[in-house]
């Protein structure tokens, strides 16, 4: 993907070039943006908020699975398995050492990454195709874990889990929650940005672009594919960790396939290899079922609503729209909303001169 | 020990296995000719399966005219899967074209099951008589013409790939695409052609199934279980993926024995051949009759 640049705006050192935000104008739109974001619980009711909340969990795990596969170019058809993981592990410390669940969070995460090492060491002898049929078994056998390991995720019943408390305040409501999924979202995608910086990022991009020449390079490819499941499961367990606290509950069966293809569907609609293009991705996916619903909500009653039966069957409307959409992006925009972010943005920087 | 059980569950797995190693094929066939892994192969089972069962019991036709007719749709669905989704992705990365399929399978499961509704529903009895008696086992009649079905489709295959036109057409593209090209050979067509004849043939195993356990959208699961057939077997050979079929099939049987005589688990019928999968992955990736992939530089 070419990155577009505008007229006249030269890089004259490393510095310079790998700056996150190299304008003024980004860094005040950023600025601007944390604080609107700041503000959103004053403003916004309880609805849109978890559906903020959602956004950032999910988007947290996206921007993990991004790491493996718009970076690295593994493919992982087993995220949510990995999600799952970091979810029940976090409800799991809390209850059985009674671990604070604000610490419980990263150990969650450190658990998961844990794990996704396991399943990442035999995965970095395969790539593409057979390491995307490998990934879907850990899938399976992680969601047979589930179900199995009483112990660890309540079985059938299902584990319930509270609400994280810093000082005796307790973040129950989801106006004091959204601060902290806000935190860990800042953090983490800060931490991936810096990542991309580094030598072992550029190490990870080299592996995706072409893995002999980065192999006579001197890069340890088994390495960096292991380092890399690592991370995109770290992140995994922490977005799973922050989803669970957030619901309260859950549930074994959530963590079947079709979550796991959420999230790549997120990964795809962002942006192959974009950052800021995973929480794009997680925000469609969030916001899809609303606008299937608010579909549906417009035709109630109708007579295309009674010959269709669409009341009824929302759940699978929603299935086929999330289908459809990852189809879609993947004819007409395979490099993701990102990239039409950018063309939008170019497009305005030079207005009304753009050609 | 159980003999009697144990002799049973391995016919069952035979039978079974056989179906996997129909659906198997078709995959190979498709991954064969167009480099296409299709993660939606279990949804060609549910939709062939569901026309079928449409065309049987809205519109009362006999069997075998209702069964041509799915056929027929099927070789069209197919051809148009390949041209509307699958062509425009050509040259696409492989992330790009699993997710596509991946994508397709979601959209079709998701659709059958608003058109058709979530429970299961049985075929119209094609039989007069439900079991027969084989060596002193109880054999449901359709399991056995599954059997014999799927041996027929595998030696039509084994004809097709050796002496027809369009079968040697087919293996001169998967050998090598210019080369195909250059001797007047259609690509665009071949691939089209395998999509149809893939989905067609697998409409014939979900049909099948669904006339022993009735349709329902756990047909399309079929098309996970076909992965570790597959694999076992080689991605690109017919051959394997037959065996590879068979093997799968025997083996979720033998698990599911050796689970309920001793171990206690549960669900190791589901389960067993996914860590089966993983262990071939790491011991021989390229599987019993697969092409070892040799890269230079």
């Amino acid at each position: 993907m070419t990155v577009m640049t505008p007229a006249g705006d030269f890089r004259t050192s490393y510095r310079a070039d790998t700056t996150i935000f190299p304008t003024l104008g980004s860094r005040m739109a950023l600025w601007a943006g944390l604080a609107l974001l700041c503000c959103a619980p004053l403003v916004l009711d309880r609805y849109l908020l978890s559906l903020l909340i959602n956004i950032g969990t999910l988007g947290i795990a996206a921007l993990g699975l991004n790491i493996l596969v718009g970076f690295t170019g593994q493919i992982s058809i087993g995220h949510a398995a990995f999600f799952g993981f970091g979810a029940f592990a976090s409800a799991w410390l809390h209850e059985r050492y009674g671990i604070p669940v604000l610490l419980c969070i990263p150990i969650a995460g450190v658990m998961t990454a844990a794990v996704g090492l396991i399943f990442g060491a035999p995965a970095a002898r395969l790539k593409g195709l057979y390491l995307a049929i490998a990934t879907l078994a850990a899938q399976f056998i992680l969601e047979d874990f589930f179900a199995r390991a009483q112990w660890f995720t309540g079985g059938v019943a299902g584990r319930v889990t509270e609400s994280p408390v810093i000082g005796g305040f307790a973040l129950d409501r989801e106006e004091s929650y959204f601060y902290l999924v806000l935190a860990f979202v800042i953090i983490l995608f800060v931490a991936a940005s810096n990542l991309m910086r580094t030598r072992d990022g550029r190490a990870l991009v080299a592996v995706r672009d072409h893995y002999l020449s980065a192999e006579i390079m001197g890069i340890n490819l088994a390495y960096y594919r292991t380092l890399s499941f690592g991370i995109a499961s770290f992140y995994a367990g922490i977005g799973g960790a922050l989803y669970a606290h957030h619901l309260l509950f859950v549930s074994v069966e959530a963590f079947n396939i079709l979550f796991s293809i959420q999230f790549l569907g997120m990964v795809i609609i962002g942006g192959l290899g974009s950052i800021m293009g995973s929480l794009m991705g997680a925000a469609f996916m969030v916001a899809l079922p609303e606008v299937v619903q608010a579909g549906a909500d417009a035709v109630a009653g109708g007579a295309l609503d009674r010959m269709l039966k669409i009341g009824g069957n929302i759940s699978f409307l929603r299935e086929m729209a999330i289908g459809a959409a990852i189809i879609l992006f993947l004819i007409f925009e395979p490099d993701g909303l990102a990239h039409r972010w950018k063309l939008i943005k170019a497009y305005w920087k030079l207005y009304p001169f753009s050609h | 020990m159980d003999g009697t059980l144990l002799f049973q569950l391995l016919l069952n797995g035979l039978i079974v296995g056989a179906l996997y190693g129909v659906v198997a094929m078709s995959f190979v066939l498709i991954y064969k000719a167009s480099q296409v892994v299709n993660f939606a192969q279990g949804e060609f089972l549910l939709v062939g399966a569901w026309v079928c069962w449409w065309f049987l019991t809205e519109w009362q036709m006999p069997f075998l005219l209702g069964f041509l007719f799915t056929l027929a749709f099927m070789t069209l669905f197919g051809i148009i899967l390949q041209v509307v989704v699958l062509r425009p992705l050509i040259g696409e990365p492989v992330i790009s074209v699993i997710m596509a399929t991946i994508g397709l399978g979601i959209f079709f499961q998701a659709l059958m099951k608003w058109i058709f509704g979530v429970f299961a529903k049985p075929f119209p009895p094609v039989f007069s008589a439900e079991r027969i008696s084989v060596l002193g086992l109880e054999v449901q009649t359709a399991y056995l013409l599954s059997l014999g079905i799927s041996l027929l489709i595998m030696a039509g295959f084994g004809w097709f790939f050796r002496y027809s036109r369009h079968g040697l057409a087919m293996r001169a593209t998967a050998f090598d695409q210019q080369v195909a090209q250059s001797l007047g050979i259609s690509v665009p067509r071949v691939f089209a052609m395998s999509w149809a004849i893939s989905a067609a043939v697998s409409a014939v195993a979900g049909v099948t199934v669904g006339m022993v356990n009735g349709v329902s959208s756990a047909l399309s699961f079929y098309g996970i279980k076909v992965f570790p057939a597959v694999i076992l077997g080689g991605l690109d050979s017919i051959l394997g993926a037959v065996l590879g079929g068979l093997i799968v099939g025997v083996l979720e049987n033998l698990a599911q024995y050796v689970d309920s005589q001793w171990l206690n688990w549960g669900n190791m019928y589901q389960v067993a051949p996914f860590y089966a999968l993983l262990l071939i992955l790491l011991i021989k990736p390229y599987g019993l009759f697969g092409t070892k992939n040799i890269e230079r530089v």
